[in-house]
């Protein structure tokens, strides 16, 4: 076991270190001057190439691109992400505004999805082909096909005709004004749930499935417990692996994966930050950015496996 | 000097059921499967609004037409015309040629892709092995969505850069399905048996591992192209897909769907329905398949 958690912590380091290469060396393959767009945006070409050289020295754009990549990874690992190119702020200060927000949605869509996805799942493998498993089957497949952007649309569609409510421009924490953080984020937080729980209903639903007929299920049933103990303390607990992995992996993609939403719901968080960054060339806001989120995946993966080899002692690691 | 093996010809499959026709077949699905049967309807409704798209409607999905600006559903147009007068649901049955287009051609690409990978990955083993690994978790630890905007500036907003930009996340998925499937099958006792007969690396690959691995490739194929549909109408939707005037359902949703959402509701509703219905039915359709191609699952 100790050998195996060595192992997968040393195999984060390659993958890690290729997302930060792929990541910088994208960005600067995309079109478009960063020095250029700072200095005048269209009129580019009456710019003095004196004045595009002193930005691009200045912003130290002018170095050889390994030497930049070097000089980015050594900060990295002092936790030190750079100056955003516009507003000339630390890439961290500039993250944490927009953190809290992000975060607060992802972990409430999955408290959502949690919530309501292992006992309908549950339910639907128990009752398979009778009413209840369609219906279950139907609206989570429903929520894998509806759009989510979609759905955005329609509830403040919705909102704004029978309400008059728009959303708000500005995120208030949950620490400041609780009541109007829910008004804010209930909505999101409905549309991004719905599909998170989706996908957490139809794996519960599938694994059980599998689960329920396994021998030592039918020796429950022979020992003549009720349906409940059978189910429950039998067959989800060993069902409930696989849900994790994918409660798991679904929230570090959550964290990087809300820009439609966001721009939906007009919220300033992560999402809309890394966009609006690539669409600026702000390319220290994007490294760290994608990094992060690529950061945040692998180590949730990470815990995730170890979770499995935690409570499946038929899993042995070599 | 090689000792050659004659190793039996596989012999005319034993008849265990009478064979049924195709219509019993289809019965058979649909009283078995009833939402499979659905997702296939709604697959074959996509198919034939993709292939009649020219000729159901009279009208042009790219002219504008000033005259009929925001006209209401009706019998004239029955989803209702757009900003620029163009008729909704012309465009919605052009817009499931895109749909179908960039679903099967990125879940095919991807997954084939992958899928090769992933073979390699399983049968060379050692360095290739561990190398095309870091590959694949380097791949999927990259947000989808920096790479479809990398796609989109270097590239090009356009449909074919789209597919680009959606089959890339899927090679990594399809990259580890096959490499577990194909790893496991590896072990077989009957794989180790043909290999003590005598029986080339190829042969063992090709009549006797590659066969196991297709259901789970077709699987997943299936289960990718509804994503495919997705991601694509998410991406136009951004802006990052197809560039106006083309028809597609995300770029229908953008923009002017919001901009006249109170005046003009039906803009946005139309298209949005169609991409819900087309992923239902892949992903109906892909549920069954699976439970009828899953050994684990059948006979249920």
């Amino acid at each position: 076991m100790r050998t195996y958690v060595a192992k997968r912590l040393l195999l984060i380091v390659p993958t890690l270190l290729g997302v930060a290469a792929l990541v910088f060396f994208i960005m600067r393959v995309i079109p478009g001057d960063v020095t250029l767009l700072i200095l005048g945006g269209d009129q580019a070409g009456r710019i003095d190439p004196a004045q595009i050289a002193a930005m691009k020295h200045q912003l130290g754009l002018d170095q050889p691109l390994l030497t930049q990549f070097g000089t980015w990874l050594w900060g990295v690992l002092r936790f030190d992400f750079g100056r955003s190119l516009w507003t000339g702020e630390p890439v961290t200060q500039e993250l944490l505004i927009r953190l809290p927000l992000s975060l607060e949605l992802a972990l409430l869509a999955s408290m959502v999805s949690v919530i309501l996805a292992i006992p309908l799942g549950m339910l639907a493998a128990v009752r398979q082909d009778t009413w209840v498993d369609y219906v279950v089957r139907v609206v989570s497949i429903g929520g894998l096909a509806i759009p989510s952007f979609w759905i955005g649309i329609l509830c403040i569609l919705l909102l704004v005709i029978y309400f008059g409510w728009g959303p708000p421009l500005e995120f208030t924490p949950p620490w400041v004004d609780p009541w109007a953080n829910f008004q804010q984020m209930v909505w999101p937080v409905v549309t991004v749930g719905y599909r998170y729980a989706a996908v957490t209903t139809r794996m519960t639903r599938s694994t059980v499935l599998e689960v329920l007929r396994e021998d030592y299920i039918r020796t429950a049933w022979a020992k003549g417990l009720r349906e409940r103990v059978v189910v429950v303390r039998h067959a989800l607990k060993n069902a409930m692996l696989p849900v994790i992995t994918l409660v798991g992996t679904e929230f570090a993609f959550l964290i990087g994966g809300l820009v439609v939403t966001e721009t939906v719901f007009t919220l300033n968080g992560v999402g809309r930050f890394v966009v609006d960054a690539v669409a600026h060339r702000d390319y220290p806001v994007v490294q760290a950015l994608v990094f992060l989120i690529a950061f945040a995946f692998v180590v949730v993966n990470l815990l995730v496996d170890l979770t499995y080899a935690w409570f499946d002692p038929r899993i042995r690691y070599r | 000097m090689a000792t050659h093996i004659e190793l039996a010809q596989p012999a005319a499959a034993p008849a265990l059921a009478p064979r049924l026709s195709a219509l019993d077949e289809v019965l058979n699905f649909v009283r078995k499967k009833p939402l499979g049967a659905a997702g296939a309807l709604i697959i074959v409704a996509m198919l034939a609004a993709a292939a009649l798209a020219g000729s159901v409607t009279p009208y042009d999905p790219y002219q504008a037409d000033y005259a009929a600006q925001f006209a209401r559903p009706g019998a004239e147009h029955w989803f209702g015309t757009d900003e620029f007068g163009r008729d909704v649901l012309t465009r919605i049955l052009h817009g499931a040629r895109i749909a179908l287009f960039v679903g099967f051609t990125a879940s095919l690409a991807g997954c084939t892709i992958g899928g090769v990978l992933g073979a390699v990955s399983a049968f060379l083993g050692g360095k290739v092995d561990l190398l095309l690994e870091r590959l694949m978790d380097v791949l999927l630890a990259f947000p989808q969505l920096i790479l479809a905007l990398a796609v989109a500036s270097i590239l090009g907003p356009a449909v074919q850069n789209v597919v680009v930009a959606v089959a890339i996340p899927i090679i990594p998925r399809a990259a580890r399905v096959v490499r577990a499937t194909a790893l496991s099958v590896k072990e077989n006792v009957y794989v180790e048996a043909v290999s003590a007969l005598g029986a080339t690396r190829r042969r063992v690959i090709v009549q006797h591992i590659l066969p196991n691995v297709v259901a789970p490739y077709i699987i997943m194929v299936t289960a990718q192209l509804a994503g495919a549909i997705l991601a694509e109408a998410a991406l136009s939707y951004l802006g990052l897909g197809a560039a106006e005037p083309t028809p597609s359902w995300g770029l229908m949703l953008s923009g002017s769907a919001s901009a006249y959402a109170e005046k003009a509701p039906w803009i946005g509703l139309f298209p949005g329905i169609a991409i819900s219905l087309a992923v239902f039915g892949f992903n109906l359709f892909g549920d069954s398949l699976r439970d009828a191609l899953d050994p684990k699952l059948r006979g249920r």
